[in-house]
C-alpha cells in the first residue's frame, strides 16, 4: 500500500520551501552585484524621459570619448522617472546598482538610504584625483552642494530659474523690469487692467506655484532661508515665512494667473507664455527648448528676456541670488569605481558642456570647446551662469519627500482660498517635524 | 473515476502545480506584505522590527483617515450610482428594447474597454477652464453662468470622477445584470402579468427579488473595485486639491514607493484589505439574511 505524506507534513515541507525561495530571490548585499570587482561596462541608469543624455553620452562615447568607451563600452538602463525612488531602493537592496545611476534626491543625502549605506562617490575628490574639478562651474558644484549636503551628483544640467518675460508687451505697457516686488505687483496691476494675464504658471504640478513662495521668503529672510529651517533654526510658521505663502494666496486672489490655474498643466502655461496672452512665467532655463523652438514660440525669440526674481522691499534677500538647480541626481557607486570609471569621468567633465550646449542644453560643466550658432537667449543664459557664485535654492529642494509632496499639492489649495497661508505652512511643518523624529 | 479523484496522492498531483504557483504568486506576497506591517524601514536601509507601531501611527494618521474617509465616500457613491444604473439600463434591454438591445448594449459597454487613465484625461478637458476650455464649461456659458474650475474643489473633482467612473463601468454591470435577468423564466413573468403585476410593481415584487442573487454578486465586485481606486483619480487629479480626493491606494503608493516606507505602507495595504474584506462579509452575511427571510 503506497504511503501518502500527511497534508500536515505537506504544508510544513511546502512552506519551508517557498520561505527559502522567497528570502533567497530577495535576498543580496546592499550595492553593487560584484562586490569589489571591476566593472566590465560604463553602465548609466538614466530616466527614460532623459533621451538627450543617453543621446549626448553616445555622441560622447563616438567621439571625445572614444577610447573610454573601446577600454569599458558605454551600457544604458532606464527607468521611468516616476519610479525612480522604488526602483533604485530595490536595485540597491538586491545589490544590483550599476556604476552610475540616477537616484531620489533624498537618497543621496548624508542621512538619506544611499548616504548612510555608503553608495555614492564624492564627485569633488573623483574629479580632483583625475584632474577635471575646474571643469566643474562653481555656481553648479555650489547648487548641488546645498541641495544634497556633498558633491554627489554631476551637473548634466543646470537650470537657472527666474521670471522670463514678455518684452514687447512690456514696452507697450511702458514697464521697466522690475526691481522690488512691489514694482512687480504694479506691473501686474497695469497689465491686467490692459487685459493681459500678468503671469502663468502651470498650477497642475505644485511646484511653479510653490517656488514663488520660496522665492518670496528667500529675498525676505536672506540666502540662509531654506538651510535655517532644515536646521531648526527659524520655523515655516514664522512671519516672514508665512508671508511668502500670503504673497502667493494674494497674487491668486487678484487672479494674476488668470482662470484655472490650478488645473493648469505645464504645456499649457508655456503656451499662454509663447503666444503673448501671458506676460510673464516664472521657470527654469529648461524652457529654452520652447523658446528656441519657432514652431512654439510665436513672440519671437527676440521678445523674451529673463530676470531674477525681484527684492523684497526691507527684506535681507539680493536680487543678485538666482535660484538654479542642476537636475536629477546621478550618483556613481564607489566600489564600482575603477580607473577606467575615472577616466570617463574626466572624460565627460571636460566634454560634457559643449555637447550639451550644441544640443541646445544648457549644463553645469564648463564649455571647453566653442560651440558655434547658439541660439541668442541659449547664449544669454549660458553667460548668465558663467558669472554666478553664489545661488539659492528652491521652495522644497531641504524638505523631506513626503513634506515636498505635500508642499505642491497643498499649494493648490492656498491658491484657490481654501486654505489659508498660516495653516499652509503650519501644516508643512508638522510634516518636517514629524519626518525628522 | 471516482477512484483516480479519491486517490490522495492523484489530487496532489493534479492540484500541485496550480496550488504552488497560486501560492506563489498570491499568498506568499500577501503573507510578506503582512509580515511586513510589524517593520519599519526599506530593502535598502533594512528592517527593524516595530510591533503593532504602525498600527497605532495609522490610527493617529489624519491624512491616512482621511484617505480612509475619500475612499468608503467614493466606494458608497460609485457602487451605489453604478449598480442602480446598470440594473435600470439592464431592465431597459430586457423589457423594452429585447431583442433590438445589441447596439446599445454595445455601445454603453465600449467606455469599459478604455484605459483608466486615458479616460481621466478625457474628463479633465471635457471640464477643463481657462483659454483651451473644455465643453462642459462652454456649456455653463451657454447658459449664462460662469465657468467653472472643477479640479480646484474636492467636491466637484469627486463628482467629475464620478460621472468618470459610471460612463466607463456602467455598461459592464448593466451586461453582468442583463445576464442574470435573462435567467428569469419567462413563464414566471407571464403569470406575474396575468395576476395583475405591471411595470414597477412587476420589478418590486417579481424581478428584483428573482435576480437578486446577480445583483448582490453585483454589488461585491463593485465595491471590491472602487475601494481599490487608483489611476482615475491620481489621473483626474493627482488626488487633489491637496489630499481631498486622495483614496487609500494613492496613499499607500506614496508612502511605500515614493517615501521609501515599505513597513508603514504594507500596514496601509492591510487596512485596505482588511476593508474589503469587511465589506464582502457584510454583504454576504445580509444577503443571506435576506434569503432565509
Amino acid at each position: 500500500m503506497p504511503t501518502v505524506p500527511s497534508s500536515r507534513a505537506v504544508g510544513v515541507t511546502a512552506t519551508a520551501l517557498l520561505t527559502a525561495l522567497s528570502l533567497t530571490a530577495c535576498g543580496g548585499q546592499p550595492g553593487s552585484g560584484d562586490g569589489d570587482d571591476a566593472p566590465t561596462s560604463f553602465t548609466v541608469l538614466s530616466a527614460n524621459e532623459h533621451a538627450s543624455m543617453r543621446t549626448d553620452l553616445d555622441a560622447l562615447a563616438a567621439g571625445p570619448c572614444a577610447a573610454q568607451h573601446e577600454a569599458l563600452p558605454l551600457e544604458h538602463q532606464t527607468v521611468a522617472q516616476a519610479d525612480v525612488v522604488q526602483q533604485i531602493t530595490l536595485l540597491a537592496g538586491q545589490g544590483a546598482l550599476p556604476v552610475h545611476y540616477i537616484a531620489g534626491t533624498s537618497q543621496v543625502r548624508p542621512d538619506g538610504d544611499l548616504g548612510t549605506a555608503g553608495l555614492v562617490l564624492d564627485y569633488q575628490e573623483a574629479l580632483t584625483e583625475v584632474g577635471a574639478w575646474d571643469d566643474v562651474l562653481p555656481a553648479a558644484s555650489s547648487t548641488i552642494t546645498n541641495v544634497y549636503g556633498h558633491m554627489v551628483s554631476l551637473p548634466y544640467q543646470y537650470n537657472l530659474e527666474g521670471i522670463w518675460y514678455n518684452k514687447q508687451l512690456f514696452a507697450e505697457h511702458g514697464i521697466a523690469e522690475p526691481q522690488t516686488f512691489g514694482e512687480l505687483m504694479a506691473a501686474a496691476d497695469t497689465l491686467q487692467a490692459a487685459g493681459v494675464i500678468p503671469f502663468t504658471a502651470g498650477g497642475s504640478d505644485g511646484w511653479p506655484l510653490t517656488r514663488w513662495i520660496g522665492m518670496h521668503i528667500v529675498r525676505e529672510v536672506g540666502p540662509q532661508a531654506l538651510t535655517d529651517i532644515r536646521d531648526g533654526r527659524a520655523r515655516l510658521t514664522d512671519p516672514a515665512y508665512v508671508a511668502g505663502a500670503r504673497a502667493l494666496a494674494e497674487m491668486a486672489e487678484k487672479e494674476y494667473f488668470g482662470e484655472g490655474v490650478v488645473s493648469r498643466g505645464g504645456d499649457q502655461s508655456a503656451n499662454l507664455f509663447l503666444t503673448g496672452e501671458a506676460a510673464m512665467t516664472y521657470n527654469g532655463s529648461w524652457m529654452l527648448n520652447d523658446i528656441n523652438d519657432p514652431a512654439t514660440n510665436q513672440i519671437g525669440p527676440e521678445n523674451v528676456g529673463l530676470m531674477p526674481f525681484p527684492a523684497v522691499e526691507g527684506g535681507a534677500g539680493s536680487r543678485d541670488h538666482w535660484a538654479a538647480n542642476a537636475g536629477t541626481a546621478y550618483a556613481m557607486l564607489p566600489d564600482r569605481y575603477s580607473p577606467e570609471v575615472g577616466d570617463w569621468l574626466a572624460c565627460i567633465a571636460g566634454n560634457w558642456g559643449s555637447q550639451a550646449l550644441s544640443s541646445g542644453s544648457l549644463s553645469g560643466f564648463r564649455v571647453n570647446e566653442e560651440v558655434a550658432d547658439v541660439p541668442a537667449p541659449t547664449a544669454m543664459v549660458q553667460e548668465q551662469i558663467e558669472q554666478i557664485d553664489q545661488t539659492v535654492l528652491w521652495f522644497e529642494a531641504l524638505f523631506d519627500a513626503e513634506s515636498n509632496s505635500l508642499a505642491s499639492t497643498n499649494v493648490s489649495l492656498l491658491v484657490s482660498g481654501q486654505m489659508s497661508p498660516e495653516d499652509y505652512m503650519a501644516d508643512l511643518q508638522e510634516s518636517i517635524d514629524s519626518n525628522a523624529r | 473515476m471516482n477512484s483516480v479523484l479519491g486517490d490522495r496522492r492523484t489530487i496532489i498531483i493534479l492540484l500541485g502545480p496550480a496550488l504552488l504557483l497560486y501560492t506563489l504568486v498570491k499568498v506568499v506576497p500577501v503573507a510578506w506584505s503582512l509580515g511586513l506591517s510589524f517593520f519599519e524601514g526599506n530593502s535598502l536601509r533594512g528592517f527593524e522590527f516595530v510591533g503593532f507601531a504602525n498600527f497605532v501611527e495609522f490610527a493617529g494618521d489624519d491624512a491616512a483617515l482621511q484617505s480612509v474617509l475619500v475612499t468608503l465616500r467614493y466606494a458608497l457613491l460609485a457602487t451605489t450610482s453604478q449598480v442602480a444604473l446598470g440594473y435600470a439600463l439592464a431592465l431597459l434591454y430586457v423589457f423594452v428594447l429585447r431583442r433590438g438591445s445589441a447596439f446599445l448594449r454595445t455601445v454603453v459597454f465600449f467606455p469599459m474597454v478604455l484605459p483608466g487613465v486615458a479616460t481621466a484625461l478625457l474628463f479633465r478637458n471635457l471640464v477643463a477652464v481657462g483659454p483651451n476650455q473644455g465643453p462642459v464649461n462652454d456649456l455653463l456659458n451657454l447658459l449664462g453662468l460662469d465657468s467653472v474650475e472643477f479640479l480646484a474643489s474636492g467636491d466637484l473633482t469627486l463628482a467629475t470622477a464620478l460621472v468618470m467612473n459610471l460612463w466607463q463601468s456602467m455598461g459592464f454591470y448593466a451586461v453582468l445584470l442583463y445576464a442574470g435577468l435573462l435567467d428569469i423564466p419567462e413563464e414566471t413573468i407571464e403569470s406575474a402579468r396575468l395576476d395583475g403585476a405591471n411595470g414597477l410593481r412587476l420589478v418590486r415584487h417579481v424581478v428584483l427579488p428573482l435576480s437578486l442573487p446577480i445583483l448582490l454578486s453585483s454589488i461585491i465586485f463593485s465595491f471590491n473595485s472602487t475601494l481599490k481606486v487608483f489611476d482615475g483619480l491620481l489621473a483626474l487629479n493627482n488626488g487633489g486639491p491637496g489630499t481631498e480626493t486622495s483614496p487609500l491606494t494613492l496613499y499607500m503608493y506614496r508612502t511605500a514607493f515614493e517615501y521609501a516606507e515599505y513597513g508603514y505602507g504594507s500596514t496601509i495595504a492591510f487596512v485596505l484589505t482588511l476593508l474589503c474584506l469587511v465589506f464582502t462579509l457584510a454583504i454576504f452575511r445580509s444577503s443571506r439574511r435576506k434569503v432565509e427571510d
